[in-house]
């Protein structure tokens, strides 16, 4: 296993200090830019519990994304949001706790990796995910991002081998996303075999915290891969309620759900 | 050195990579390997020159136009893969890809398609080779061409419409991509152009480079020389790299024709979707543009990386033609030689027809990737006869 050499930054310090209390970390998703209060849906995560909160740039072409989060990317992409009217947005909002954008790599490219990163700097995001851009092709940017402090989160999947497990623990910064289905974003009936398998082997690699992401729809699926993660992002199960007009309410309800049920199996 | 190996890190001098999801960097990884064994193994190009030879009709004729090269002031000269089995080029790359797939292990094909000939190309392979296949094909295009849907139902594939975005090839590539990430264990991605992650782009040129290499031969041998224009219409640009592979070391100028609607190498700048970094229509976001072409086939607002790295180092150059200039164009070779091209390669006889004074006294080898049987009954709405 590598240990890390790096000075951690505001996330992976978050959720270090979280899974170092004998505690698992939720990291709920929103679409950024979904409907002109998208910042109450912000506000209802951390309101529930989140330890992190990672905020969809809306991209045209998601190609990890299922049918709900592609909808909610339509729906802020046809009401006009950029990049940049989500980070203007974010300047305003003094976040209690770290935040992460999650696009596709294009938009990083076409704006540029310095005026990417520096624009996460500016509204006070920690971290990036970008799911189209695998480590192989991320030596310019993991270098822009680390010299501007920008936390790039890199992924683990079910169908990585070892040896790339390994150089993904030495690469990510924050966290390691851990796949954890063959699959796209969705809800799923239950947790798929293949979710503890892949944290408890990314762990075999990493001392950066792994949580594990894509498929996870319940509080008990939440529980079920903390087993092995440190902790659990859900998106599609969030951002469903929005697109559905539930309101903040019950997004705050959702996550407090989540964080309940965690914090009951992992007392800490 | 143009056209050759990209090598390990899949670039055709800045384009190209391999921009795909964690998930899909081991399966790309095996098919690269796959595809270097295979195409190093004698057996196994002997079993595809079989299927080439035997089942899909290669080698395709040349066929000189003196009709339409009088009307037209220059000698324009069809390398034929209209007369493929299936009625396009997609058939070359398709049973490669199969068999490569087959070798692989694997049992199921997904494809996407947007005129359906690559569709019908894969539903057709996967029938000959026992292997399941489903095709995702835009909601927009699965109406325009009708035809091509019902032939792939008939070869025993399943056809799934892509509902999202313009819903046409773009669409249609994000779905099998969707596909192929949860079911890349047992299912080989049939990647319908010179585009995609590595290996497709170099993979998929050179199952299509047969085109190129019969027509230089051909050619040479009817017309002593080889032509001084190359042309080809350019969707992802597979029908088009197949037949520059064949003249790239010529002196020969090689000219792409893209839609107006659709030309990612005229109007795009680079940016990186479809596992690629290429020519992108996109705006000033990095959100990609919608394409919008009378012709299924072309409608996709980017291009294989390749010919991104040929338009950049300038060997070779892209014209873009209008919607209307295409019916005009495609009336010509029916009326002048009895061959009813495909709207794709409309394209290329527009701009043909268009330049015509400049190419005056040429020799011009066009590729005529496909006949357009599948678009008469849309041309039937357009046309007055
Ligand atoms: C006959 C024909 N030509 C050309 C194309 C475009 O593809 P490419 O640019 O890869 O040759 C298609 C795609 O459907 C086609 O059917």
């Amino acid at each position: 296993m590598s240990t890390t050499t790096h000075t951690p930054g505001r996330l992976e310090a978050t959720l270090r200090a979280q899974r170092d209390a004998g505690k698992k970390c939720l990291v709920p998703y929103i679409t950024g830019g979904l409907g002109d209060d998208w910042l109450a849906s912000l506000a209802a995560v951390i309101d529930g519990g989140a330890d992190a909160c990672e905020i969809g740039i809306p991209f045209s072409d998601p190609v990890m994304d299922g049918p709900i989060i592609q909808q909610a990317n339509d729906i802020a992409l046809e009401s006009g949001v950029t990049p940049e009217s989500i980070a203007a947005d974010l300047r305003g909002f003094e976040s209690p706790i770290p935040l992460a954008f999650m696009t596709y790599y294009n938009i990083a490219y076409r704006m540029g990796h310095e005026r990417f990163a520096k624009m996460l700097n500016d509204c006070g995001v920690s971290g990036s995910i970008l799911p189209d851009i695998p480590m192989d092709e991320s030596d310019e940017w993991i270098a822009t991002a680390d010299e501007n402090g920008v936390e790039n989160i890199l992924f683990a999947a079910p169908t990585s081998p070892d040896e790339r497990l390994a150089r993904t623990g030495v690469r990510a910064r924050g966290f390691v996303y851990a796949v954890g289905l063959l699959g796209i974003t969705g809800e799923r009936q239950s947790l798929a075999e293949s979710a503890t398998k892949i944290a408890a082997r990314t762990k075999n690699h990493t001392d950066l915290p792994v949580l594990v992401g894509v498929g996870i729809g319940s509080p008990e699926q939440a529980v079920e891969a903390c087993s092995q993660a440190d902790g659990v992002i859900i998106g599609s199960t969030v951002v469903r309620r929005l697109v559905e007009g539930q309101g903040a309410g019950a997004v705050r309800e959702l996550i407090a759900s989540y964080r309940e049920a965690l914090d009951t199996a992992f007392p800490g | 050195m143009t056209m050759t190996d990209p090598g390990p890190t899949g670039r055709f001098g800045e384009f190209g990579g391999r921009f795909v999801p964690e998930t899909l960097v081991p399966a790309c990884i095996e098919l690269e390997k796959a595809f270097y064994d295979a195409w190093a193994d004698p057996e196994f190009r002997q079993e595809l020159d079989t299927l080439l030879k035997d089942y899909a009709g290669r080698p395709s004729a040349l066929t000189d136009c003196p009709r339409l090269s009088e009307e037209l002031g220059f000698t324009l000269v069809l390398k034929r893969e209209d007369l493929n089995h299936t009625g396009s080029h997609k058939i070359n790359n398709v049973l490669g890809q199969a068999l490569l797939a087959k070798r692989m292990g694997k049992t199921r094909l997904v494809a996407e398609t947007g005129a359906g000939q690559h569709g019908v190309a894969t539903a057709t392979a996967a029938a000959l080779l026992g292997m399941e296949c489903l095709v995702y094909m835009g909601e927009v295009d699965m109406k325009r061409q009708e035809l091509n849907v019902f032939r792939m139902k008939l070869l025993g594939a399943e056809v799934t419409p892509a509902m999202s975005g313009s819903r046409t090839l773009k669409d249609a590539v994000n779905e099998a991509m969707r596909d192929w990430v949860a079911t890349v264990e047992e299912s080989h991605y049939c990647l319908g152009s010179v585009m995609g992650p590595h290996p497709y782009p170099y993979m998929v040129r050179e199952f299509h480079r047969v085109i190129g290499s019969e027509a230089r031969e051909q050619i040479n041998e009817r017309h002593g020389r080889d032509p001084d224009v190359v042309t080809a219409c350019v969707g992802g640009g597979s029908n088009a790299a197949g037949i520059f592979s064949g003249f790239v070391d010529t002196d020969a100028e090689l000219v792409g024709v893209e839609p107006a609607g659709g030309a990612a190498v005229g109007d795009g700048i680079p940016g990186v979707v479809h596992g690629m970094l290429s020519y992108l229509k996109q705006d000033e976001w990095g959100q990609v543009l919608e394409a919008e072409s009378i012709s299924a086939g072309l409608d996709y607002p980017g291009v294989g990386p390749e010919h991104s790295h040929l338009a950049h180092i300038g060997r070779a150059r892209y014209e873009q033609v209008t919607d209307a200039e295409v019916i005009e164009a495609f009336k010509l070779l029916p009326r002048t030689e009895g061959i009813i091209p495909a709207l794709e390669c409309a394209h290329a006889l527009a701009w043909l027809s268009r330049d015509r004074e400049a190419l005056a006294g040429k020799l011009v080898l066009m590729n005529l990737s496909g006949r357009g049987d599948k678009d008469v009954n849309q041309m039937m709405e357009i046309l007055e006869l």
